[in-house]
């Protein structure tokens, strides 16, 4: 920002009419309407007019002319330094006042302010201490092991190893809390814990709903209509299960107790089979053959 | 700058005045051959200080008692910045355990 006096072209000294008149003069000369084929001329009236808005107002011109304000009108921020401006300086070495903050009021306060003894802050040499960490891992189980439980060995990063215990039925995305095996705490402070984050794989043949197992049992079209006791595998071993002479697909059969330990069930879901491939005898009888309970599967289907 | 060029800065200091507060220890000049050599620090030191007695019109008995309470102020807040980049130099989860903690307050 230019000086007002240079712009007006006037004198620190002039009176106050002087300034007047310079500005009357120079407002006409470059007013921009007489000047329209002076684009810069609307920036230099702005100019002029800043400038004489400022040294023609007896108080604004006195505090300009004291550096209170600058040409903009501004006001001019005090250019004294205060004390606290030395405040992070080295020079302040020398003000330091020795006794105010020893080795062990610092740990007074830190003992209070993570909550290791409220209202107890007399210093006295207290210890800090703190909780410690908890850490933090993940691991992914088979299935089985998920449904059943097991025990897991996992490394620590500090060369440690961790026996986790899985209950049966963990599901996942379930975090296993060990209390005390994480980081140490510092002083008397308590160890932190161990976040187990579990991620369950799944299996090609079970999976689970809540604590019931499911599983699709292929089954032929003689076993599905005669009915058959077959070996179904289960989360803790094959069983034999009797299928019923009538089973069609989407028949659910329950094992009672084969499901989470103590909680669920195992349904078997059957499946029927056709043949891989051309049964002349079956395709001649099913052209005669005439149900005694005709069924339209399709019911319920119309879309209206 | 010395006792003199001091002294200038303002309309009513006089050099018996600013000795004066030089030998009660408030502001602590470097010895040099011509008396004191009075650097940034304790330039602004001796502004407070006028600051103090004329402005705020405290009496001379309380000058030592508030000079000390400021100087322990910026000595913990000097602890505290340096707690408080310790504290930035930790790992997220370490700084938002510590942060927990002082919510919970202590």
């Amino acid at each position: 920002m230019k000086d007002p006096y240079e712009i007006l072209g006037v004198q620190k000294t002039d009176s106050d009419a002087a300034i007047r008149s310079a500005y009357r003069k120079l407002a006409k000369r470059h007013h921009p309407d007489v000047n329209p084929g002076k684009p810069e001329a609307a920036e230099t009236f702005k100019e002029i007019s800043a400038a004489y808005e400022l040294l023609g107002d007896k108080d604004k011109r006195a505090r300009y002319d004291r550096g209170e304000i600058d040409a903009a009108g501004n006001e001019v921020p005090p250019q004294r330094p205060f004390y606290r401006d030395f405040s992070d300086s080295a020079g302040r070495e020398k003000y330091r006042s020795d006794s105010v903050f020893n080795q062990e009021d610092l740990e007074s306060i830190f003992a209070r302010a993570f909550g290791g003894g409220a209202g107890n802050g007399t210093g006295g040499g207290r210890q800090f201490s703190m909780r410690g960490q908890d850490a933090h891992y993940q691991l992914t189980l088979d299935f089985l092991d998920a449904v059943n439980g097991s025990t897991r060995r996992i490394a620590m990063p500090d060369g440690r190893t961790l026996d986790v215990r899985i209950p049966p039925g963990v599901h996942d995305g379930q975090v296993i809390r060990l209390r005390g095996q994480g980081m140490p705490g510092i002083g008397d402070g308590a160890p932190g814990d161990a976040l187990v984050e579990v991620a369950v794989a799944p299996h090609p043949l079970f999976h689970r709903e809540g604590d019931d197992i499911i599983i699709e049992l292929p089954v032929t079209l003689q076993e599905a209509v005669l009915g058959a006791t077959l070996e179904v595998p289960t989360i803790k071993g094959p069983v034999r299960l009797t299928i019923p002479p009538n089973s069609g697909r989407g028949t659910r059969l329950r094992l009672r107790g084969r499901g989470i330990e103590g909680r669920g069930h195992q349904f078997v879901e059957l499946h029927p089979v056709l043949p891989p491939a051309d049964e002349p005898e079956l395709a001649e009888f099913l052209k005669t053959w005439k149900p005694r309970h005709p069924v339209d599967p399709r019911a319920g289907m119309e879309t209206t | 700058m010395d006792v003199t060029a001091v002294t200038a800065l303002f309309a009513d200091l006089t050099q018996v005045e600013l000795v004066t507060w030089v030998e009660r220890g408030w502001v602590i000049p470097d010895a040099a051959e011509s008396g004191f050599e009075f650097h940034a620090i304790d330039v602004a030191r001796v502004r407070l200080i006028h600051d103090l007695r004329r402005d705020m019109d405290l009496g001379e008995d309380a000058i030592p008692l508030v000079l000390s309470l400021l100087d322990q102020v910026y000595d913990l807040r000097g602890q505290l910045k340096a707690v408080l980049r310790a504290v930035e130099a930790q790992p997220a989860d370490v700084r938002s355990a510590i942060l927990a903690v002082m919510g919970r307050g202590g």
